[in-house]
C-alpha cells in the first residue's frame, strides 16, 4: 500500500472520529430542541472539556484534503461555496453560543438565548455537513463550469433531494450518537429514561432517512443506489450497521455504557465503511458520471510521504494526550 | 464592488479579526501559568482567583478563536481555490503540524480549564505551560507558512507548473524565522499591554486594588520585555525584507527612487504621481544603513519595480508609519516601567502612570494589525510572491461581495458578544471581591 492510499484511509478516519466525536456535540444540540432546557447541565457537564478538540477532526481531514488532493479542495471549495459558508456559520454561533452560555459570569435572560443560538445553529451545521458531503459522492457536481449558470454550479450541485436526505440523516444519526453518548452521562433514573425512549425515536427516524437516500438517488437518476447495490461489500457493511441494533437496545436496559458505546462506535464505522467502499477510489463523482480519483488528484509523492510523516508524528502525540484528557473527565 | 476586492477585504477581515484570538492564545497562558507559579509558592488566594479569572476570559477566547480559525482553514479554498491547487501540496506541511499543535493545545486547555481539582497542582500547572508551548508552535508554523507566501522555495517553477516540490524546504523557507520570531514576541508584547490596560482602567476606577495591581505587574513584565524585542527581530526582517522583496522594502518607506545613501523617510503623505513623500522627516542614509548596513548602500526604490508589480504604496507607509510609532511608545513605557522598578518607585499608585497604561490598551494590537499590513499588502499584487498573481487565484464564483457582507455581520456580532461578556466577568470580579 502507497502513501496515497494510506495517506486515504487516515482521512476517513478523521472523518468517522469527526462523525462521532463532533456529531455528538452537534446532536448534543439538536436534543436540546426536543427535550429543552432539562439536559443543559449534563450536556455543559458532558461537553465542555471536550468539544474543541472534537472539531479539530474535521480540521485535519480538511488539512489533508487540500495538503495531499489539492485538486479535490479547489472543486469542492468552489461548486459548493455557499453550502459551507452555511456550515462555517453554524459552526461559529453553536461554539461562541456554548461557550458563551457555559462562560458567562451571570446567569440570567441571556441564557435563553445562548441555548436558542446553540440548538438551531447545531442543526444547521449537522444538516449542511451533510448535505454538502452528500454533493461530494452523489454525482451532483458538473464537470466544468464553463457555459454553466450561476444556479447550475453553484446551487444545483448541493440543493437537491438526495443531498437534502442525506443532509437530513446526518442529523438524525449526530442526534442518535448523541443519545447514547448521554446516556453515561445523566444522573437520573428519569433523565436516562427520557433519553432512552429518545434514541428509540432517533433510531427509526435514522432508518428511514437512510431509505429516503436511495430513493431519492433513485427518482434523480443518480448512480449512488447503483454502486451500492454493485458492492456486496458494502451491503454486507449495512447489514452488520442493522444487525447490531437489537444487541445496542439490550445493552441500554442492562445500562452497560461502555460495550453500548463500542457497539455504536461500530455500527458508525460500519455505515461509513459501506459508503468509503462504494467510492474507492474516487474523490469526487461528477455529474457526467466521470470521476476524480484518489490517484489523479493526488499531490506529487514527496508530498504525500511528508503529509504521511506529520500525520503519524500527530497520531503518536494526539492519541496520548486525548487519552488522558478522557480519563480525566470521564472517570 | 469588484471580485477581487472583496475577496482581500473579507480575507483582511477574517485574518486581522483571528489573529487577535491566536495571540492571546499564545500569551495569554503563560500569565496564567505564572500568576498559578506564584499560587503555589505563596499560597496567597489572590493569585489563584487571578489565574482563575483569567482562565475564564481565556476560555471564551480560545473557543471563538477556534471557530473563526476554522472558518479560516475553508476561507483559503472559498476565496482562492486555483492557489491552493498549486500551493497546497508545497505548503501544506505547516498547517498539518499546526493541526497536532493546535489539537494539543485544545486537550491541554481542557485539562486546565476543568482539572483544577482532579489532578495534582503541579500537573495542573504544567497542562497550562503546554497550553502555551503548543499555541506558540502554532502561531509559529501558520507564519511559516504566510512566510512561503512571502518567499516562496521548495518547488521549481517552470512553464507554470510546479516540480520537484519539496515541501521541507518550503516549511523552513527564508522568511519564516524572522517572520516568526517578530510575530511570537508581537503576540507577547500585544497582549501583555492589551491585559496590563485593562486592569490600570480598573485600577483608575478604585475597585479591587490589590487583585488589578497583581494582574498588572505580571501583564506588564511580559509586555514590556516583548517590546523590547520588537526592534530586534523588526531589523531582521527588515534586512531579510531588503533582500528579498524590495517592492516591499521600497512600499514600506514610500522610497520611489532608488539611490545610495537613501533616507530613512519618516511619517509624510506618499504621492504617487509625483513620486515624491510630502511633509516627511528624512535622515539622511539611515535606510541604506537599516537596510544594508552600510550608510552609502543602494536601496532599491519603486522605479526598478514594473509598474504592476508595486504594491499599493500608502497603505504600506501608513501601516509601516503606525507600527513603527506605537512601537516605540511602548518600548518607551517599558523602559519607564524598568527604571521605575530600578528605582522601587511606587509606580501602580501614581495615576499618571495609570492613565498611561490605559491609554496604551489597544497599541500593541494596532501595531500587529498594521504590521501584517505591511506584510500583507506590501506583498501584492502577488499572492505566492514573484509567482502567483493575487487575482489569478481568485474563486470563479461571482458575487463575492455578498459573502463579504455576511462575513462582516458575523464578525461584528461576535465582537459585541465577546466585549460584553468580558465587561460582565470584569464586573463579576468586583461582586466577588466587595461580597
Amino acid at each position: 500500500m502507497g502513501y496515497i492510499e494510506l495517506v486515504s484511509i487516515i482521512m476517513g478516519i478523521s472523518l468517522v472520529l469527526y462523525a462521532l466525536l463532533g456529531g455528538a456535540d452537534f446532536g448534543a444540540g439538536i436534543i436540546e430542541i426536543f427535550i429543552g432546557d432539562k439536559a443543559n447541565e449534563t450536556i455543559s457537564k458532558a461537553m465542555a472539556p471536550v468539544w474543541e478538540a472534537n472539531h479539530i477532526w474535521l480540521i485535519i481531514a480538511l488539512v489533508i484534503l487540500f495538503n495531499g488532493f489539492p485538486e479535490a479542495y479547489a472543486i469542492f471549495s468552489t461548486a459548493l461555496h455557499i453550502p459551507i459558508l452555511i456550515i462555517l456559520t453554524g459552526i461559529i454561533f453553536r461554539g461562541a453560543a456554548f461557550t458563551f452560555r457555559h462562560y458567562d459570569a451571570f446567569k440570567d435572560r441571556s441564557q435563553k438565548w445562548y441555548s436558542r443560538i446553540f440548538r438551531y445553529s447545531s442543526i444547521l451545521a449537522v444538516l449542511f455537513l451533510g448535505i454538502t458531503i452528500a454533493a461530494f459522492f452523489g454525482g451532483t457536481i458538473p464537470n466544468s463550469l464553463e457555459g454553466l449558470s450561476f444556479y447550475e454550479y453553484y446551487i444545483a450541485p448541493w440543493a437537491n433531494l438526495f443531498c437534502l436526505s442525506v443532509g437530513i440523516f446526518t442529523a438524525i444519526l449526530s442526534a442518535y450518537i448523541a443519545a447514547i453518548f448521554l446516556l453515561g452521562e445523566v444522573k437520573t433514573e428519569a433523565g436516562y429514561d427520557l433519553i432512552h425512549r429518545f434514541s428509540k425515536r432517533l433510531f427509526i427516524a435514522s432508518v428511514i432517512s437512510g431509505c429516503l437516500i436511495f430513493m431519492s438517488s433513485y427518482w434523480q437518476g443518480l448512480t449512488f443506489h447503483q454502486a451500492f447495490q454493485a458492492q456486496p461489500l458494502s451491503i454486507t457493511c449495512g447489514l452488520i450497521a442493522t444487525v447490531l441494533v437489537p444487541f445496542i437496545f439490550k445493552m441500554i436496559l442492562k445500562k452497560r455504557i461502555w460495550a453500548l458505546r463500542i457497539l455504536v462506535g461500530a455500527q458508525i464505522l460500519f455505515i461509513f465503511s459501506g459508503w468509503f467502499i462504494i467510492q474507492w477510489p474516487d474523490l469526487i463523482v461528477f455529474s457526467d458520471t466521470s470521476t476524480l480519483t484518489i490517484y489523479e488528484a493526488a499531490a506529487p509523492p514527496a508530498t504525500m510521504k511528508i503529509l504521511f510523516g506529520a500525520l503519524a508524528f500527530g497520531v503518536m502525540t494526539i492519541f496520548p494526550s486525548l487519552y488522558y484528557l478522557f480519563r480525566v473527565f470521564k472517570k | 464592488m469588484e471580485d477581487i476586492l472583496a475577496a482581500r477585504l473579507q480575507m483582511a477581515i477574517s485574518l486581522g479579526w483571528h489573529i487577535i484570538f491566536a495571540c492571546i492564545g499564545m500569551a495569554m497562558p503563560f500569565f496564567m501559568a505564572y500568576a498559578e507559579w506564584k499560587w503555589l509558592r505563596t499560597k496567597e488566594e489572590i493569585y489563584l482567583d487571578l489565574a482563575k479569572s483569567w482562565s475564564r476570559g481565556v476560555a471564551i477566547f480560545f473557543a471563538v478563536g477556534a471557530v473563526s480559525g476554522t472558518l479560516l482553514s475553508f476561507e483559503l479554498g472559498l476565496l482562492w481555490p486555483e492557489f491552493m491547487k498549486h500551493a497546497g501540496p508545497i505548503f501544506g506541511m505547516p498547517f498539518s503540524l499546526e493541526g497536532t499543535a493546535f489539537f494539543i493545545e485544545a486537550i491541554a486547555l481542557g485539562v486546565f480549564l476543568y482539572g483544577w481539582n482532579k489532578i495534582p497542582p503541579k500537573a495542573h500547572w504544567w497542562s497550562g505551560i503546554i497550553v502555551g508551548i503548543s499555541g506558540v508552535f502554532s502561531g509559529i508554523f501558520i507564519v511559516s507558512a504566510n512566510g512561503w507566501m512571502n518567499s516562496p522555495s521548495g518547488f521549481d517553477f517552470v512553464n507554470g507548473e510546479y516540480l520537484n516540490i519539496d515541501p521541507v524546504a518550503a516549511l523552513f523557507n527564508d522568511a519564516w524565522f524572522t517572520q516568526a520570531m517578530h510575530m511570537t514576541f508581537a503576540a507577547f508584547a500585544s497582549t501583555g499591554f492589551a491585559v496590563a490596560g485593562v486592569h490600570a482602567i480598573m485600577l483608575l476606577r478604585g475597585k479591587n486594588i490589590r487583585f488589578h495591581k497583581e494582574a498588572l505587574k505580571i501583564a506588564l513584565i511580559f509586555g514590556s520585555i516583548a517590546a523590547f524585542a520588537m526592534p530586534i527581530t523588526g531589523d531582521l526582517a527588515a534586512k531579510d525584507i531588503a533582500k528579498r522583496q524590495p517592492a516591499k522594502l521600497a512600499a514600506m518607506e514610500a522610497h520611489y527612487h532608488t539611490e545610495k545613501g537613501a533616507p530613512l523617510i519618516i511619517g509624510g503623505i506618499p504621492d504617487d504621481e509625483t513620486k515624491e513623500v510630502k511633509y516627511a522627516l528624512k535622515i539622511p542614509g539611515a535606510l541604506s544603513f537599516l537596510a544594508h548596513g552600510d550608510f552609502q548602500a543602494e536601496v532599491i526604490g519603486l522605479d526598478q519595480i514594473p509598474e504592476d508589480e508595486r504594491p499599493p504604496v500608502a497603505i504600506t507607509h501608513f501601516a509601516f508609519q503606525i507600527m513603527i510609532g506605537l512601537g516605540a511608545l511602548m518600548m518607551g513605557i517599558g523602559l519607564l516601567y524598568f527604571f521605575m522598578r530600578w528605582r522601587k518607585w511606587d509606580y501602580l499608585g501614581k495615576r499618571w502612570w495609570l492613565w498611561l497604561i490605559a491609554l496604551a490598551t489597544p497599541f500593541g494590537f494596532i501595531a500587529l494589525e498594521a504590521g501584517w499590513t505591511v506584510t500583507e499588502v506590501g506583498r501584492q499584487p502577488w499572492i505566492i510572491y514573484g509567482v502567483m498573481r493575487t487575482e489569478d487565484a481568485l474563486t470563479p464564483m461571482p458575487g463575492i461581495q455578498y459573502s463579504l457582507y455576511f462575513i462582516v455581520l458575523i464578525y461584528t456580532l461576535l465582537t459585541l458578544a465577546v466585549v460584553w461578556l468580558m465587561s460582565r466577568q470584569i464586573k463579576s470580579i468586583h461582586i466577588k471581591y466587595n461580597a
